[in-house]
């Protein structure tokens, strides 16, 4: 009964817990990135990004304020109130003591007897009185030892840092904008070139068109560390220099060949009728290329323009060789955060937060255009 | 005027010759049906009448045009495709107003075109939906929607039924007839169903290898079957082809039976001559079961080995001469398998053909 037609259960499970590692393996490294980008390095130094979700219990000590300045008379006695947290941070005190012997003696709302008639009241917010005579409400303030557990805390000084102050450790907003100004048009010229180049490899006759597939196809396999001297070579001796138009170009170029032959093998597939009949219709080569094969290469150029985009988002080589000058005005995020490695090393909140600045645009570019990646744009058109 | 005039037309590919010089004129506003197996040239021949195929020789004009090197958007034709072709990102209405928007036209007459072509094919209700919310009748209509919107001089179709089922297929077949009866226009239908072709054409071409066989009325080619392979092409179920001798005016089995030749065509055979005797198992029915009375018959005596019920008809499977015959039983009864049946062959309806070129032997 196990060998049932469509029911294979051991290959099943293995599909599923694969996924489940692989999700795993993608979800948790980012999520505690995330989290790490909102906690202050000491939060980060005692703890793990996973003990932020919850709240947390910890022994610390506090003292009273300063009897001589704040002390007030109540009858024959002296009175000093106030909160121990002082207006920072805050929790729930759960059991407190008055010496380190005893640090769990009392619990919230309960009085301690220092002797000789002195005593601390501390209430679960951390309001505490603490009355006594003269000689006692004096000196330096009463120690107090609370077990505080505090609801999670997470702050934003980490972004604020790292997006807007200048100098090491900060700068990204600027690198930010840079690597947009790389990448965008990075993305988009290629893709213009490609979709014509691919619609006449694929749909029109012309003598040497399996010959420019081949060459496309052998480009594929070329490494670009080959041409990256040459082609500064080239772009210094015609006046392009280094900056965002060389860059541009460099990543154009090397984004083509798999740009032609990823179009070009998808165009290929379309419906051959389909384009006959729109010839047939009276539409010239250029209307059948604009009206019906760009429409319906769609999820083509959306995949490729998500693989042209991350490749040269995450790209520091090619902006290193062809972008990125002295002056630093157009440095991009990935040579940011090398910066930031060697100067800011120990900063685990500062280097958290830069990372996740340079992910968070791929992050949501998949998110948003991965339902092209499945839709299928041609059910029904053909039977 | 557009009619349609292929002279001396050959295709090759390479050194393959797939269509060999063939002469087809087709008047204004006559619907022709290219039948043929699959492989004879009759959708090439097709494809180079829209443009999609370029033609090795010879010349093909449509109205007083010679178009053998215009491209498909300049021949003002239109053609319906096998497999519907529709625009899948495109709604119905955008489908049907591709080709007049493209040419230019006007936002409103190109909604007023649509509308009417609409109306035409009872599309009406369907042209907000996208060609995946259609089932596959309403795709063909809509393909034939978007042929004729754009009023072209000619219609061209390359097996627009073969995709959908039996009943559709009937019904669509209809509906193709009735609207060239509504916008009456040069018809160019390529099929491989003789069904089809008997149904709808004014003319039937039958190919076969990239030759012509016969064009002719649906009646003519199949009263008058030039040659053995149109006979058994055409007609469901086939002619009984039958070898045979002429001897002292009759025509001889192989197993030495003897019936007389048909007397229209006794004048046409001479002695001695091998032959292929036709006869369609319509006219070989058992004595009291035909349609008609003939006015020449002869009798043979034959054993059913098996009887197909039809209904109104019954298909009686024999064994003559060592090969498959079959005959009808119209007004049946019940017939067991191994019964003998004396049947009655309408010899005024027999053909004979030549057996060495398989051209019949009535003149013409």
């Amino acid at each position: 009964m196990d060998n049932i037609a469509g029911k294979k259960p051991g290959l099943t499970w293995a599909v599923h817990i694969s996924v489940f590692l692989l999700v795993a393996l993608w979800v948790f490294p980012t999520l505690g990135l995330f989290v790490s980008s909102f906690r202050t390095g000491d939060q980060i130094a005692s703890s793990g990004w996973w003990a932020a979700l919850f709240p947390s219990e910890i022994n610390e000590v506090y003292r009273a304020a300063d009897p001589d300045d704040n002390r007030v008379p109540d009858g024959d006695l002296f009175v000093v109130s106030g909160n121990i947290f002082e207006g920072e941070g805050g929790g729930e005190i759960s059991v407190w003591g008055t010496s380190s012997r005893a640090f769990d003696a009392f619990r919230a709302g309960e009085t301690s007897d220092l002797g000789d008639g002195e005593t601390v009241t501390l209430e679960a917010n951390g309001d505490y009185v603490w009355r006594g005579t003269d000689d006692q409400i004096s000196g330096r303030g009463q120690r107090i030892f609370a077990t505080v557990t505090s609801p999670p805390e997470f702050t934003l000084k980490n972004y604020d840092t790292v997006l807007f102050t200048e100098g090491s450790g900060g700068g990204m907003a600027k690198a930010f904008f840079n690597t947009l100004t790389v990448t965008i048009p990075a993305t988009i010229i290629p893709i213009l070139i490609a979709a014509f180049a691919a619609y006449a490899l694929a749909w029109m006759d012309f003598p040497g068109r399996a010959l420019l597939i081949a060459a496309v196809v052998a480009l594929l396999v070329v490494p670009l560390q080959l041409a990256l001297i040459p082609l500064l070579k080239l772009h210094l001796g015609i006046g392009i220099g280094k900056g965002y138009l060389g860059v541009w170009l460099a990543h154009t170029g090397f984004g083509l060949p798999l740009a032609i032959y990823l179009l070009r093998n998808y165009m290929v597939g379309l419906p051959k009728d389909i384009i006959e009949n729109a010839r047939v219709d009276g539409a010239t080569d250029f209307q059948i290329f604009v009206r019906i094969i760009l429409p319906l290469s769609f999820p083509a150029l959306a995949s490729f323009a998500i693989f042209q985009f991350l490749w040269t988002w995450n790209d520091l080589l090619v902006a290193l060789v062809f972008l990125i000058d002295a002056t630093g005005e157009t440095t991009v995020m990935t040579k940011q955060i090398v910066e930031m490695l060697g100067t800011r090393g120990g900063n685990w909140e500062i280097l958290a937060t830069a990372a996740f600045v340079s992910i968070a645009v791929p992050l949501s570019v998949f998110f948003l255009m991965q339902r092209y990646l499945v839709r299928g744009l041609l059910a029904g058109s053909v039977k | 005027m557009a009619g349609i005039s292929l002279q001396n037309v050959v295709k090759n590919y390479g050194r393959l010759e797939v269509v060999h010089g063939i002469n087809l004129e087709i008047d204004h506003n006559e619907f022709v049906v290219l039948v043929g197996p699959s492989g004879c040239g009759k959708s090439t021949t097709l494809r180079m009448i829209a443009g999609l195929e370029d033609i090795s020789d010879g010349d093909i004009s449509i109205g007083d045009r010679v178009v053998n090197d215009l491209p498909p958007r300049k021949r003002n034709v239109s053609m319906v495709f096998q497999n519907y072709a529709l625009y899948p990102h495109m709604n119905v209405r955008e489908n049907l107003g591709f080709g007049l928007k493209i040419a230019g036209q006007s936002k409103e007459a190109v909604e007023q075109r649509v509308q009417e072509a609409a109306d035409i094919l009872g599309l009406s209700e369907l042209l907000e939906r996208i060609p995946a919310e259609l089932s596959g009748g309403q795709r063909q209509r809509v393909a034939m929607g978007r042929a004729i919107v754009r009023h072209p001089e000619a219609f061209l179709f390359d097996e627009p039924l073969s995709n959908l089922d039996a009943k559709l297929r009937v019904q669509m077949r209809t509906e193709i007839k009735k609207l060239h009866n509504k916008v009456r226009t040069t018809v160019v239908y390529v099929t491989h169903d003789q069904v089809e072709a008997m149904t709808l054409a004014d003319r039937i071409v039958v190919m076969k290898d990239g030759y012509i066989e016969q064009v002719g009325t649906p009646m003519e080619v199949f009263n008058h079957p030039v040659n053995t392979f149109v006979a058994s092409f055409i007609g469901s179920p086939p002619m009984n082809l039958i070898p045979a001798t002429i001897t002292s005016g009759q025509v001889e089995f192989r197993d030495a039976t003897k019936i007389p030749v048909p007397s229209r065509l006794a004048g046409s055979v001479s002695d001695g001559q091998e032959v292929i005797f036709g006869i369609r198992p319509d006219d070989l029915t058992p004595i009291g079961h035909g349609i008609h009375e003939a006015r020449e018959t002869t009798d043979i005596d034959l054993t059913v080995d098996l009887a197909e019920l039809l209904g109104t008809e019954t298909l009686l499977y024999t064994t003559f001469v060592g090969q498959e015959v079959q005959g009808k039983m119209f007004d049946p009864r019940d017939v067991t398998p191994g019964e003998t049946l004396t049947f009655r062959l309408s010899l005024d309806k027999a053909h004979i053909f030549d057996a060495a070129s398989g051209q019949s032997v009535r003149r013409h």
